[in-house]
């Protein structure tokens, strides 16, 4: 496969600051020309080190970074073809928004006549035309964004790298800015690498999903792929949307497993060709909207899993209604109701129902390592 | 049920009845407790000074107390025209330039300390303390020291060599102390900004430090100039043969019994306000620059 300009590759990527903690644990990650790529993951897993380390203001310990094919560590962020969005912007507060965004002309030393033509191209591409003569202080936090992207894109970088782009915004107005990102990436067609916390941001806009734990990846993919099938509990629940639990395997029926416990007698999962043996505890996610109620005493169909439970609370979430189960002891259960389907026959809190899904929408996590034991 | 509404009235009815924050009537007696305790202290800083401006003014009949004697600037011209008044014009010039000189080595050596304490290093606690130690010294005693080790070493003392160290010993620490205060609201990611977007060291000191510390230098600055054109103590035994102006005031007020001695304390206030003037002129020029979008 040719290597395209935009192309990144990490290999065996490790970061430690003291030599004692490692930060980032020899990460190996290939992203394709013209992705939007998001690295997920809490505070602390080593996600901005690695975004810090592909725009050269940090260096690894360890491994390479390969941009286009070529290895970049140790070159400055200009000679890398990246450039970067800050957390805060950093947004020089003494310029104006024209003299922010041409900043980089300024440096490459282009003439005035020149440099402004092209700062204002670049000022109507992110609609700020009639603010190019205010200063950073004057500007609300979408506009100040804009401005931060604009002074990114003029450098003409072949990969954007933007560190977490919308945490200084509020609610609305994150949902606003992530279609301008997603805009702006089409419009550039450049890879973008966007580090976020917020599982909501980084399924809604990247092609590709990067998850991280503690310096390690625990599951790269397609956003859907990572969100529907996660590969363990901890990728199921940070993504969220699944009820995870565990079970002790008591037998298998062709590619069905059952379990022992009583509470769980009447759950059947998948297991494939995965090596699963009786007496082996597997972690299961269930999809919160595969999930179905009915009350007791209801026939369920043949393939179908259900659990007898309790409801604890239920919330209203407009279209759709959160039911919250005590159904599996220590971790908590929750079924998504369409709006309508629930008000049919509404449960109160304190009601016993069956939690029912079909056996095949269960699936089988891969076995929790000691990472997060 | 009822019981609530019942205890909010009473807990309001107490609210307002003693309620010492400002309320939209009447305001609460330690407002004028303390507006009073306010005139005083005004009062109290300006009002030995408004005195000597004021008794600047009087004609030749004119002495040193109250009550004031007609109202002319006679006192003013025999400041500048009487030899037995003192070298006030020599003393000025003298004191103005050692100021210039003092402030420019102050902010330059201010701006690079505070850049360089942007990262800790080893020792830098050490390297803090030893910057700060001299404003603990007492001035008088720090200037008779720096004269007796010129005068051990064998170099006569003079403006800009003794003088110069002994005001610095003064001016420098507030210089560093204002550009940590200043540099503690530079955000780290404006330089990585700049580097990102291509600029040099150099480029991005020029271009984006520079440029956003600009008021905080200007205040430096001001810091600088007028610590040094008042110093008294640390340069009585540094300042060599000639006397810069605060010696010269001093050395007046034991042999001149005239007020042209407060003539000269009114025509060194306008300059110092002159000054400060200059100064907050710069800030509020750099300001509506940026606001006005020059680059």
């Amino acid at each position: 496969m040719a290597v395209l300009r935009g192309d990144i590759e990490l290999a065996g990527l490790t970061k430690s600051y003291d030599g004692v903690t490692t930060v980032v644990q020899g990460i190996n990650l290939r992203i394709p020309d013209g992705a939007y790529c998001c690295f997920l993951g809490p505070s602390g897993c080593g996600k901005t080190t690695i975004l810090r380390m592909i725009a050269g203001h940090e260096d690894p310990t360890g491994g390479e970074i390969l941009i286009g094919g070529e290895n970049v560590v140790g070159l400055p962020p200009v000679a890398r073809g990246t450039a970067m969005m800050f957390q805060s912007y950093a947004l020089f507060p003494h310029l104006n928004v024209r003299d922010n965004i041409g900043f980089a002309l300024r440096i490459r030393g282009l003439s005035k006549k020149d440099r402004n033509r092209q700062t204002d191209a670049m000022i109507e591409k992110v609609r700020l035309t009639e603010l190019a003569d205010r200063l950073p202080a004057q500007l609300s936090g979408g506009q100040q964004q804009r401005v931060a992207l604009a002074r990114a894109a003029i450098t003409e970088p072949r990969v954007l790298l933007l560190d977490e782009p919308l945490s200084a915004l509020d609610e609305q107005l994150r949902v606003r800015m992530r279609l301008e990102l997603q805009r702006m990436q089409r419009d550039l067609g450049i890879t973008f690498v966007h580090v976020t916390h917020s599982q909501l941001e980084a399924i809604a806009l990247a092609d590709m999903v990067v998850v991280m734990d503690r310096g390690e990846i625990r599951q790269a993919g397609a956003a859907r792929d990572v969100y529907a099938t996660p590969r363990d509990r901890y990728v199921a629940e940070f993504l969220g949307g699944q009820n995870v639990f565990a079970g002790r395997v008591d037998a298998i029926n062709g590619d069905l497993a059952s379990f022992a416990s009583p509470q769980m007698k009447h759950i059947a999962v998948p297991v494939g060709s995965a090596p699963v043996s009786t007496g082996d505890t597997i972690d299961i996610a269930v999809r919160r909207d595969d999930v179905g109620l009915v009350r007791p005493g209801m026939d369920v169909a043949a393939d179908t899993s259900w659990l007898a439970s309790r409801v604890l609370a239920v919330e209203y979430q407009g279209n759709f209604v959160k039911v919250m189960l005590d159904a599996t002891g220590t971790d908590e259960f929750i079924a998504y109701i369409p709006e309508r389907t629930f008000f049919r026959d509404p449960y109160a809190i304190g009601d016993v129902v069956q939690a029912t899904w079909p056996s095949h929408l269960a699936r089988l996590l891969a076995k929790t390592t000691a990472l997060t034991a | 049920m009822s019981a609530v509404p019942q205890s909010v009235a009473v807990a309001e009815a107490r609210v307002t009845k003693h309620a010492i924050a400002p309320s939209r009537g009447s305001r609460p007696w330690t407002f004028y407790v303390l507006a009073g305790l306010f005139t005083f202290y005004v009062i109290a800083l300006y009002g030995p000074m408004i005195c000597i401006y004021i008794l600047s003014f009087q004609d030749v009949r004119g002495g040193l107390v109250f009550p004031m004697k007609g109202l002319s600037l006679h006192w003013f011209v025999d400041l500048f025209t009487q030899v037995r008044t003192g070298d006030v014009k020599g003393a000025f010039d003298r004191s103005i330039k050692l100021a210039i000189v003092v402030t420019v080595i102050t902010v330059v050596v201010s701006f690079m300390s505070a850049m360089a304490f942007r990262r800790r290093f080893p020792g830098d606690n050490i390297v803090f303390a030893l910057m700060i130690g001299s404003l603990v010294a007492p001035g008088l005693v720090l200037g008779i020291g720096v004269g007796l080790l010129f005068n051990a070493i064998g170099i006569e003392t003079s403006p800009y060599t003794s003088a110069l160290g002994a005001q610095l010993s003064w001016t420098l620490p507030f210089g560093v102390l204002v550009m940590f205060a200043v540099m503690s609201r530079f955000n780290p990611a404006w330089e990585e900004a700049a580097r990102d977007l291509g600029a040099s060291t150099w480029q991005t000191i020029r271009l984006v430090i520079l440029p956003v510390l600009a008021p905080g230098l200007v205040a430096v600055a001001l810091f600088g100039f007028t610590l040094s054109y008042d110093e008294f103590a640390r340069t009585l035994q540094t300042a060599g043969p000639q006397n810069t102006l605060p010696l010269e005031i001093w050395s007046m007020t034991l042999n001149v019994t005239s007020p042209s001695l407060y003539a000269l304390g009114t025509v060194t206030t306008i300059i110092s306000f002159l000054i400060i003037g200059a100064a907050l002129g710069t800030i509020v020029f750099i300001q509506k620059r940026r606001g006005a979008g020059a680059s």
